[in-house]
């Protein structure tokens, strides 16, 4: 007991010399494992924590310590911070939740009134939160920005983003780095013309905008013609990374508009389906790498993009790797952008391979032939988790599943849909029940022949399986590692498991029920005591080992 | 005037009962108004729905079993004002929008390109054939006539298309949905037990015996766990003559359950 009072004290005293995070806070923040600071836990984006009190021998003793069930329904995908005790996160459709880390017990509660003709293509989802000192920053359905006082849940300012009845939202955590809050747009599916944005934390202010498809004249608009730019998409809806020595930040960003229809929008479209790397303090484009150019199915490159320094064909290295939609696993040099390895993950036959640059050399289907992967592609924008100790990157994919894509010529309308085209997922057997994309029933009539989910463990310096954890059904469900190595993640069928990460071997389930499972599952540690904390259906849970369990440490 | 409650029932049932006879009938809607339904349900549904109705879990748009939307109207209404707190959102479209997206949903989403075509015969034959020579109900149930061992067929005609009936019917291996393969599992008692699955995930099974019994099964319980490709179901390409199948099939395709 007395070691864990000791602990107790000395994160008091942290806590009492740190204030609320700052600026350097969020540099540091692998060096306060208590906590969960940004969207993926630091700036690299590996959703990996240094907490270790969990772990393979004692990870079957986690219990159940709280839930919070939320009263709005619909797919809950956010992710929560952690600050010195206390856990920030959304819920539907824009509200803010400020909840004791260790009880579940709300604070405060805000709710952000949204305009209720928002566009959204896929359900009013939101991602969750940034936080600066005292400060909370959301993003909304009605493409606005908030800051919200972190003690009060009172509003300090709310400003207009972008245009929502033309289709613009914003439903990632917004990333602060240094004196900036930066966002992006999402809308793919409605033409809009995203960005990438910086404002001021103290008073909303826009600093700088990076638009992600160029204007005629301006750098990459040869990758375009005609009037197909102002209709471009290249949306902008999960979080990016940061590399402060590098002082760069790095963007996935999403498909081009029309979804299905290359066609409308000849040329490759930059900077759509690319990785950006931007100087966060003017906004201006240092690199950008395209994963899939002129897309024709709806392939976001909206991954995390997983920052790592390691040893690369012997010579130290800063790399960036990325499992893409498209069902390549990346690896780039992040200070220049070249690229260094592309390999599948999962069935593919879009593209019979990559060149020397990266460029994937396409090989369309015939009409009414499965492509491989599906319109969901490989993997989405679940996180995925990179273990500086394994050296292992995990990413949770979805393998076998194809789809038959058709274009058809689309009428930009502000606001309206601008998809061209559509597909539909190729069943077992012809007519048969397929894995639905938004929301899963109770019973699972599909089957995994129609595809599946696996967690995928990649040996960044070959691109090659080290092993699969495999799933009946597919999985929504981010990824954590941690020191001890251990892995969480969900999955459809409702279970929230625990791998041994240098293994992929079943070390600990505990069920949800039927749900999708929709978060990156976080850690932190209160008073001495480590959680792992995700959600699944209409629950956030926490769990954390039981007491003696605790104490013999 | 007071009415029974019976009597009130069967009001509202011829009431309503025009409506629903004309819905269940797709000839009423235009090839016209179904082609440009299907570029409004392409532009607006597809992404979230999908190409066959069934992106959004537990909710099927080619049966038209629709509780929110019984009649066309409801539907439109449905369409104009969204579902709040769910993920439909409201749409607004112009009138000849509409007409064309109610006809190509209650068209079943337009006809499977790739469905073969298949002759449907006369539904009062297919029955006898069904009860009499097919011997299906040895297998199968309908209401409460019949055995548990295989698929329920109250609703097949909601469920499935005229053509993957007919598959079912000449290749009942090649159209068996995956869901219902033959399972069979040895504990590690050395019991076997044999059923067909009806729910499964990565840990546990469900499967129903050929008793009708209910069994759920934890998989690493088991010594042997083995799911069959294969359908149990006799092949009728040869037993029975192509009249006699397109008279099953019809009256397969007219088991709805109550759907529309």
């Amino acid at each position: 007991m007395r070691a864990v009072t000791a602990l107790g004290c000395l994160l008091a005293c942290t806590i009492a010399l740190a204030g609320q995070p700052s600026g350097d806070r969020l540099r540091n923040a692998a060096a306060e494992p208590h906590n969960w600071l940004t969207y993926s836990g630091t700036y690299a984006g590996h959703r990996y924590s240094t907490l270790g009190q969990i772990d393979p021998g004692n990870v079957k003793n986690l219990e159940m310590k709280w839930m919070l069930q939320n009263q709005v329904f619909g797919p809950w995908e956010s992710s929560p911070l952690v600050v010195d005790g206390i856990m920030y996160l959304t819920q539907r459709p824009n509200d803010v939740l400020a909840i004791d880390a260790k009880t579940g017990r709300i604070f405060w509660v805000y709710k952000h009134p949204v305009a209720p003709d928002f566009k959204v293509c896929c359900g009013a989802n939101n991602r969750g939160l940034a936080m600066l000192g005292d400060t909370l920053f959301m993003g909304t359905l009605d493409a606005r920005l908030v800051a919200i006082d972190a003690r009060t849940g009172r509003l300090l300012w709310n400003l207009k983003v972008a245009e929502y009845a033309h289709g613009y939202s914003v439903s990632l955590a917004p990333l602060v780095v240094k004196d900036k809050v930066i966002i992006g747009v999402g809308g793919g599916e409605y033409g809009i013309r995203g960005f990438i944005a910086a404002y001021e934390p103290a008073t909303g202010k826009e600093i700088w905008r990076f638009n992600t498809v160029p204007a005629p004249g301006e750098p990459g608009s040869e990758t375009w013609s005609g009037d197909a730019w102002k209709s471009g998409g290249g949306s902008i809806w999960v979080t990016g990374s940061y590399d402060p020595a590098l002082n760069l930040t790095y963007w996935g960003t999403g498909n081009p508009g029309p979804d299905f229809n290359p066609a409308q929008r000849p040329g490759d479209n930059l900077y759509t389906n690319s990785v950006v790397a931007l100087d966060p303090d003017t906004g201006a484009l240092k690199w950008h790498f395209q994963f899939t150019p002129a897309d024709r199915y709806d392939w976001d490159a909206t991954q995390v993009p997983v920052l790592v320094d390691t040893t690369w064909r012997g010579a130290p290295a800063k790399l960036l790797m990325l499992a893409n939609r498209n069902g390549f696993f990346y690896v780039l040099d992040r200070v220049s952008g070249k690229f260094l390895l592309g390999k599948p993950f999962v069935k593919q036959n879009w593209a019979s391979g990559l060149d020397e640059h990266g460029r994937p050399i396409q090989t369309p289907q015939p009409p009414g032939a499965t492509t491989w992967p599906g319109q969901q592609g490989g993997t989405n924008w679940y996180s995925p988790s990179y273990s500086p100790r394994t050296g292992l990157f995990y990413v949770s994919a979805w393998e076998n599943m194809g789809g038959v894509y058709r274009s058809q010529e689309s009428v930009y309308k502000p606001g309206g849909n601008f998809m061209g085209g559509g597909y539909r997922t190729t069943p077992a057997v012809p007519d048969a029940p397929v894995p639905p994309n938004i929301r899963r029933p109770t019973m699972n009539n599909w089957t995994d022949a129609a595809g599946h989910g696996a967690v995928i463990a990649i040996d960044p310096a070959t691109g090659d399986r080290k092993w699969t954890f495999r799933m009946y059904d597919l999985t929504d469900s981010g990824i954590l590692t941690t020191a001890s190595d251990l892995l969480f993640t969900g999955g459809r069928d409702g279970y929230f498991q625990a791998l041994d990460a240098r293994t992929g071997e079943l070390l600990w389930k505990s069920s949800f029920g039927s749900v999708q499972m929709l978060s990156g599952p976080i850690t932190y540690e209160v008073e001495g005591r480590q959680y792992v904390a995700t959600i699944g259906g209409n629950v956030l849970a926490a769990y954390a080992l039981r007491d003696e369990d605790t104490r013999r440490r | 005037m007071k009415f029974t409650p019976i009597e009130a029932a069967l009001l509202l049932l011829f009431a309503v009962h025009p409506a629903v006879v004309a819905q269940d009938h797709p000839g009423q809607y235009t090839a016209g108004d179904i082609d440009a339904g299907s570029r409004v349900y392409y532009a607006n549904c597809a992404q979230c729905h999908g190409a066959t109705g069934i992106g959004v879990g537990g909710i099927d748009l080619r049966r038209g079993r629709l509780p929110r939307a019984a009649t066309d109207d409801a539907l439109a209404a449905l369409v104009t004002s969204g579902i709040p707190g769910t993920g439909m959102p409201p749409f607004r479209l112009t009138s000849d929008e509409m007409r064309g997206l109610v006809a190509f949903v209650r068209a079943g989403l337009g006809a499977d390109p790739n469905a073969p075509p298949v002759k449907i015969g006369n539904a009062p034959r297919g029955r006898s054939v069904f009860e009499g020579r097919g011997r299906c109900l040895e297998c199968h149930r309908i209401g409460l006539e019949g055995s548990r061992s295989g698929p329920d067929l109250t609703d097949i005609g909601a469920v499935r298309t005229p053509a993957a009936i007919h598959r079912s019917l000449v290749d009942p291996t090649g159209g068996m949905r995956p869901i219902n393969r033959p399972v069979r599992a040895v504990r590690r008692d050395g019991s076997t037990i044999t059923g067909r699955r009806l729910n499964e995930d990565s840990y546990t099974v469900q499967i129903v015996t050929a008793e009708g019994r209910l069994v759920s099964l934890v998989k690493e319980e088991l010594r042997d766990w083995t799911v069959s490709p294969t359908s149990p179901m006799p092949s009728y390409k040869d037993t029975l003559s192509a009249d006699d199948l397109a008279d099953l099939v019809a009256y397969l395709v007219s088991l709805r359950d109550g759907a529309l």
